[in-house]
């Protein structure tokens, strides 16, 4: 064995893990760094409740005829699939975790601005998973994640108001920590950290919780309109007292498209920081990047109409949304345009990380664009509610925003516990998760267009094929994410000792401990340079490359 | 709130807005009895908008707090506005192709 890593010497040095080990320590913590383990631990028992789930419905689809599971259970088990990722996983995964840990590291700070809020968040968030199993225990709901009126409001059995309320109090964990990263990124920048000093991933933090904060109170409203319609008939959302069941997709919408914003921004955030890395280059175009964020979490909040095209909206308002989608999609794609082009000439390094950041990539490509498809009103016409609009957002959220999850928790992994992952088992479970991705939803965007309803558990037996490949396919994804799962949680006791900054990186997260102290740094750092300042030309270090 | 100098504001200012809420409330009852015709729910809402943009300078001391600050508190009725503005754009235009007719 080489010494490239040394080993430490005697006694290993205080750090946020080692200070204190009782469990006071850890449940009334209000360090960020603890606090977004806690939300690691929390948010892996989630994807594994919303997996257990998805298991159940790509199973029922084995088969043409709905042989596993009767009809309403099946409503229920998409529905719980749906509100558990989406809520539970998709929205906070990248900030909640990373974030916290991250963002007041990467700008120099000790902590979050206000790290009892911080701890607060968590809590609501607990409560709120809590009351969502326990409405899943009391007999479920079958509304699909959107809580559509006047299914959820007259007509569904299941425990839609018990669900209402966990919606809405999960929402506020949302808020606390979005508020949190505003005020921390505008008043605890480390000294000469200027805006345009900024990693991307704080840029991309930053406009995050922009939109956090301006929307998720108005879900968090009309959540509550929902329950009080159907616990005193209020009449917002039903004809018969004057009210528009379609005005509630016009309030989830105008909260749930920006909601999408809220999951893929922080991963692209993620992924600027490993493509730069990895390419040893400044990311190109650096300020373009930055403020298309910023041009998302506004533009976001405009095209919410694009999901009601067969409402019904009127046909104006349809093409207003329809118009204002296509300009959406810009930002994005200058993003794709700037990784790639910061990977041009760079001395790329296929870390895991890396393979995740390049499966990205690819699979955002595929989701955004046939976003566009769908954004095309007459096209949508025929697109909407088939398998195809399931196709386009698990594109996007899986192949996006959990595979940017999964590369950043590996670059990450060593700053965060102080010890490597298994490189090539990582490698090789970044490929299985490319292959079995592929493999369960592309067919879905054929069986879409072939005309597939989602929300069905039969189909016509000629759909059968596909159907199956997509079960395999799910089975081999299930796989890859199980691997990580195993060897990660192993590599915190037999990983090897990483170092500060075993990647070589730039970014001041790499200048301090691994683990960190409680505080981060031992004295305030001064920033004197732009972030990812590689020299011209930069190479990675042979040595460094055997990991 | 600012962590330099907190804002103290004369207990005077706090009973002058309370007399201001409760004169608005009044109003909204009074005017409630009279038919303005179309003029009915603009009128409401002046005052209420009265209100609450007493409560959000004084009570909520946005009037003291820093530029930065108030770019906040407007941009959240800035959004508020555009949730109301473009699905109204909705409403008032189903009418407009004979489809919905
Ligand atoms: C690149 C720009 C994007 C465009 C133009 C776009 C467009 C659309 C359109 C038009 C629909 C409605 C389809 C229908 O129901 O008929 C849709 C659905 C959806 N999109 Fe996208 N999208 C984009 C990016 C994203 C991203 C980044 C995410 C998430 C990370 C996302 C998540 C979703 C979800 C969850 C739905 C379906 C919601 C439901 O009905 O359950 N989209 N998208
Ligand atoms: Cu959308």
């Amino acid at each position: 064995m080489s010494s490239t890593v040394a080993t430490p010497a005697a006694e290993p040095r205080t750090n946020y893990l080692n200070v204190d080990y009782g469990w006071k320590s850890w449940v009334f913590s209000t360090d960020h760094k603890r606090i977004a383990v806690m939300y690691l631990i929390t948010i892996a028992f989630m994807i594994l409740v919303g997996g257990s789930f998805a298991i159940l419905v790509r199973l029922e689809l084995a088969t043409p005829a709905g042989d596993m599971l009767q009809s309403e259970t099946y409503n229920k088990i998409f529905t719980m699939h749906g509100v558990v990722m989406v809520f539970f996983f998709l929205i906070p995964g990248v900030p909640a975790v990373l974030g916290n840990f991250l963002v007041p590291i990467m700008i120099g700070a000790k902590d979050l601005a206000f790290p009892k809020v911080n701890l607060l968040s968590y809590y609501i968030f607990l409560v709120g998973i809590l009351l969502t199993l326990l409405a899943a225990a009391m007999g479920g709901i079958d509304t699909g994640w959107t809580f559509y009126t006047p299914y959820s409001s007259t007509y569904s059995n299941g425990q839609v108001a018990l669900a209402a309320v966990a919606v809405f109090i999960t929402g506020f964990s949302s808020i606390l920590t979005g508020l949190n990263f505003v005020v921390t990124i505008h008043k605890m920048r480390a000294p000469g950290m200027t805006w345009f000093r900024l990693p991307l991933f704080i840029w991309a933090h930053y406009a995050t919780s922009l939109i956090i904060l301006l929307s998720t109170p108005v879900v968090a409203i009309t959540i509550v309109l929902v329950a009080l319609e159907r616990l005193f008939h209020v009449g917002v959302f039903d004809p018969t007292y004057g009210g528009d069941p379609v005005l509630f997709q016009h309030m989830f919408w105008f909260y749930s498209h920006p909601a999408v914003y809220i999951m893929i921004l922080p991963a692209m955030g993620v992924i600027s920081e490993l493509i730069s890395a990895f390419s040893k280059k400044r990311v190109f175009g650096y300020p373009v990047v930055a403020f298309s964020s910023l041009a998302i979490a506004v533009i976001g909040f405009f095209v919410w109409g694009h999901h009601m095209f067969v409402t019904g909206q009127s046909t104006y308002a349809g093409v207003v949304f329809s118009v204002i989608t296509m300009l959406v999609a810009v930002p994005s794609a200058i993003k794709v345009f700037n990784w790639v082009s910061t990977m041009y000439k760079g001395d790329i390094w296929m870390t895991t990380p890396m393979c995740f950041a390049i499966a990205f990539i690819g699979l955002f490509t595929v989701g955004g664009l046939t976003g566009i498809f769908l954004g095309t009103m007459g096209l949508d016409i025929h697109m909407h509610d088939t398998y195809f609009v399931v196709a386009h957002f698990h594109y996007v959220m899986v192949g996006g925003m959990v595979t940017a999850f999964w590369g950043g928790l590996h670059f990450w992994w060593p700053k965060m516990f102080g010890r490597m992952y298994p490189e090539n088992m990582g490698r090789v479970s970044a490929a299985i998760i490319f292959i079995g991705f592929n493999m369960t939803f592309f067919p879905q965007f054929i069986l879409g267009y072939m005309g597939m309803p989602r929300r069905y558990h039969f189909y016509p037996e000629e759909w059968q094929v596909l159907n199956v490949l997509s079960t395999a396919g799910a089975t081999l994804l299930g796989l890859g994410y199980l691997l990580p799962m195993v060897y990660l949680p192993w590599s915190l006791k037999f990983g090897k000792v990483a170092g500060k900054n075993p990647w070589a990186a730039k970014g001041l997260e790499w200048e301090t401990d691994s683990p960190p102290t409680t505080f981060n740094f031992d004295k305030v750092p001064v920033v004197t340079e732009e972030a990812y300042a590689y020299p011209e030309g930069a190479r990675h270090q042979p040595e460094a490359k055997v990991v | 709130m600012s962590s330099t100098h907190p804002h103290i504001t004369p207990l005077k200012v706090y009973f002058l807005v309370f007399a201001t809420l409760i004169a608005g409330t009044w109003l909204t009852y009074f005017v409630a009895y009279k038919d303005f015709g179309w003029l009915n729910t603009p009128v409401a809402m002046a005052i209420a908008i009265v209100k609450a943009g007493v409560v959000v300078l004084y009570f909520m001391h946005v009037k003291w707090q820093s530029r930065l600050t108030m770019m906040f508190a407007a941009g959240g009725f800035i959004w508020l506005f555009t949730l109301f503005a473009f699905t109204l754009q909705d409403y008032f235009t189903r009418s407009w192709m004979p489809l919905y007719q």
